[in-house]
Parts: C-alpha cells; structure tokens; sequence
C-alpha cells in the first residue's frame, strides 16, 4: 500500500507533482474566477455596507490562508525536526514568502475595507495587530533561511524558529486581547452558529475560499519542486568540482 | 557552572561595554522622548511607564549579541560544549549574566528615569516590580535568538528581526502591569500572566537553545 511518506522521495515526489500541479492550477485558476466573478458582479450590494462589502471576497480567503500557511509550515517543519525529510523542509522554506504576501494582501484588503466602514486605514485592534506580528514572523523566518548557508543547518533552525514562533505568535494572539478591545467583528463564517453572513454573500464566498486554497496549494507545489531542482544543480556542480 | 558565571560576569565588567552600554543607551532613549514628543509633563506622565519598558526593552536587545558571539568566535563554545557541564546549563548560566548585567541594572534605575519623565507617584514600585519580573524573560528570549543566529557573520540586525516579535507578549503585560499600577487599578491578572510567560521561558527555552546551539556547532 502506499504511503504518504513514498512522497518524502524526492523522486517519486516531482514525478507526483509533475503530473497533478496543471491540474491543481488550472482548478484553482477556475474556482477563483468563478469566486471572484459571482462574488464580485452577482451579488446584491449590502444595505449598509454598499458595494465596499465585496472585499470580503479577498480579504477573508488571504487571512484564512496566511494563518493556515504558518500552520503548514509547523507541520511540515515537525516532520522535518522528526523525520528527516528534506521534501518536507524545503516545503515549508518554499510556503514562506506565499504566506507573507497572503498576510500582506489580507492587510491592505483590510485597510481598504476600513477606511470607508470604519473611517480609519488602521486601528490597533487584537485582530489587526496580531496579523501584523504574524507578518514579521513570517519576515524572520524567510530572513533566517537566507542568512545562513549550510541548508541542512538551515533547514533544522527555521523549524526551531517555526516551532518557538507558533508558541509565541499564540501567546502574542491572546496578549493583545487583553491590551486592546477591537473594532473587528467576530467570526461570522462558523458552521456552527445562528447569525452568519447571508447566504447571498457565503456561497460565493466558500468558491474563493476553495480558490484561494488550491491556489496556495499550487504555488507551494511549484516552489517547492523549484527548490529539489536548486537543489540539484547544486549538488551537480559539487559533484563538477570535485572531478 | 558557577565558574562559568563568574568568568562571564567578569568579563562583561572588566571589558566594558556590556554593562555601561545598555544603561547609557537606555538613559539616551528616555532623554530622547521629551524631545520627540514635547516636554508637557501631563503628556509624559501618561507614556513614562511605556516607553521605560521600550526603553528597556531596546537596551536589552543591545547587548544579545554579546551572549554567545565571543565565545563562539575564539573557539570556547566548542570547550564548553564537550566539558562535563551539559549545554542547557551553559545556555542558563549565560542568559543569568545577561539579566545579572544589564537587566537588573536596567530594573533598578528604571525609577530613577522615571522622575526625568514625571511618571506619577504610584507608578514607580509597580514600574521596579514589573521590569524585575518581566526583564529574565526578555534575557531568556534573546538568548534563544542569540544561540540561533550565532554562526551568522553580522548577525546582529537579523537578530533584532528574530526577537523583536517574540518580545511582544513580554512587552504587553510589562507594561500593561506598569499602566495599571500608574491608575490605581489591581494589577494581579497581568502580573501572574507576565510571571507565567517568565517562568516558562526560563523553564523551556534553555532546553532549545542548547538544541540550537549544537546544530550551530555541528
């Protein structure tokens, strides 16, 4: 039976990926445009908000996958830190800067939805100040990879960073609860609760989640298979130099 | 381990700038704020507890290189790593002369400024207390950034990347406590909770720096 941990193969992994990244790209390029053209063109403008509200459609699914990148950086680097898989490091090395711009896209969404509802580009709100700090975790982990140059000694401190981050970045999250009552609504996307977003706005809505997701998805395949390749050249040119 | 730490405090006296350096620094930044936001006593009474903890906090930050960056380049990190004494202790003895040279003194004349910036009466204990509480946390969390950007050259500004966001927990319930204690208001919440974040840090993080710091040496 096959196993996750077959893909650990460099091998076998860019053969994978070789084969599904059109697919995954070419969905993520659909789901997306579907998300965003009903999101944007199909949908009524909301009684209060106008036609601001449709921002939603960028700035949920960016904030949603800046939180779940880092998250797949944790896990990729707990393998790493476990396993030894080099696939599993430069995975996490390749989600970085993916990461950072979907943080920064859900900040300028979100000072661009601000400014007409709340009258300001920027205020220091928990939610606000925490995908800031998000942002320069994301600065201090891509700055440590590149700084130093041995990438198995590379490899093992980012996911030290990764792992001591997360705590911290959870810490920092609940810290500024308690320094600052916020302006951000609470969530309105749960399964689980009576007053959501409408369903006018939600269908649309979970298209460009999904978009955002598989495009995500796409782009880390694409970087990662980047770095194996790097990786390559580099240990040819050894190789060259040591002939 | 004791001989580890009176070598090392000896040697932050004797070579000077460790341990003169981050209190200059950190008298120049409280001199500095009057300038930048007028001399209005009302107005720095209401920041002086923030920015003596940013103040502090920079000073703090100043002097993290230091920590394992000379002993790493003269080659005693490697002899320490294989003497006897296990590393995570080398990593607490270093972190406890950090505190002992530039957070203590930090704690103890963070009052003293406190009257260039007219902070209110009632301020200046919960200010003393909530920088000797909050200070071994902010030498803990640097010393980890130390120990991971050690083999770095210039790592200096990398460094400050790394530790300022880590700092932000620390930061926020230090100078929450000091705030509260300025107004009068019960200060028992952020003072557990920065104790909490201070006993942690000093409980786990010299277990990962010494982590980190083999991977360094490999």
């Amino acid at each position: 039976m096959a196993s996750i941990w077959e893909y650990a193969n460099p091998v076998k992994f860019m053969r994978l990926t070789d084969r599904v990244l059109p697919w995954v790209s070419v969905l993520a390029g659909i789901t997306l445009a579907v998300g965003l053209v009903w999101g944007f063109f199909f949908t009524p403008d909301d009684y209060r908000q106008g036609s601001t509200v449709k921002i939603i459609y960028l700035h949920v699914p960016a904030a949603l996958m800046a939180i779940n990148a880092w998250f797949m950086m944790l896990v990729a680097s707990l393998i790493w830190l476990i396993r030894r898989h080099h696939v599993s490091a430069l995975a996490a090395k390749a989600a970085a800067p993916v990461g950072a711009i979907m943080t920064v896209i859900a900040l300028i969404t979100g000072a661009l939805w601000g400014q007409p509802m709340w009258g300001t580009w920027w205020a220091w709100d928990p939610r606000l100040t925490s995908f800031l700090i998000l942002f320069l975790f994301y600065l201090g982990y891509i700055a440590l990879w590149e700084a130093i140059e041995d990438s198995d000694t590379a490899a093992d401190l980012t996911a030290v960073l990764c792992l001591v981050g997360s705590v911290f970045a959870i810490l920092s999250r609940y810290a500024v609860n308690f320094w600052n009552q916020g302006l951000h609504q609470g969530a309105s996307l749960s399964l689980d609760k009576e007053e959501n977003v409408a369903d006018v706005f939600y269908q649309p809505l979970l298209f460009a989640i999904a978009g955002f997701g598989l495009l995500f998805l796409a782009l880390v395949l694409l970087r990662t298979r980047t770095e194996i390749r790097l990786r390559r050249t580099k240990a040819l040119i050894a190789r060259e130099k040591m002939a | 381990m004791k001989a580890l730490l009176f070598r090392d405090l000896q040697l932050a006296m004797r070579a000077g700038g460790g341990f003169g350096l981050g209190l200059s620094f950190f008298l120049i930044v409280t001199v500095l704020v009057p300038f930048g936001v007028g001399p209005e006593s009302a107005l720095l009474s209401r920041i002086a507890a923030g920015v003596l903890w940013i103040g502090a906090l920079l000073a703090c930050l100043l002097s993290l290189d230091r920590i394992f960056a000379l002993d790493w380049e003269d080659g005693s990190l490697d002899l320490l790593a294989t003497s006897p004494l296990p590393l995570e202790a080398v990593c607490v003895a270093k972190a406890l002369v950090h505190w002992l040279t530039t957070g203590l003194p930090l704690t103890i004349t963070a009052p003293l400024l406190g009257l260039l910036l007219s902070l209110p009466d009632g301020g200046f204990l919960w200010v003393f207390i909530s920088l000797a509480v909050g200070t071994p946390a902010l030498s803990f969390i640097g010393m980890f950034g130390a120990a991971l950007t050690v083999g770095i050259k210039r790592g200096g500004l990398l460094l400050s990347l790394l530790v300022l966001p880590l700092y932000v927990p620390t930061l926020i319930f230090g100078a929450e406590i000091a705030r509260r204690g300025v107004e009068g208001l019960s200060v028992s919440v952020p003072l557990m909770l920065l104790s909490g974040i201070t006993l942690g840090t000093l409980a786990l993080l010299p277990f990962v720096s010494a982590l980190v710091l083999r991977i360094n040496l490999r």
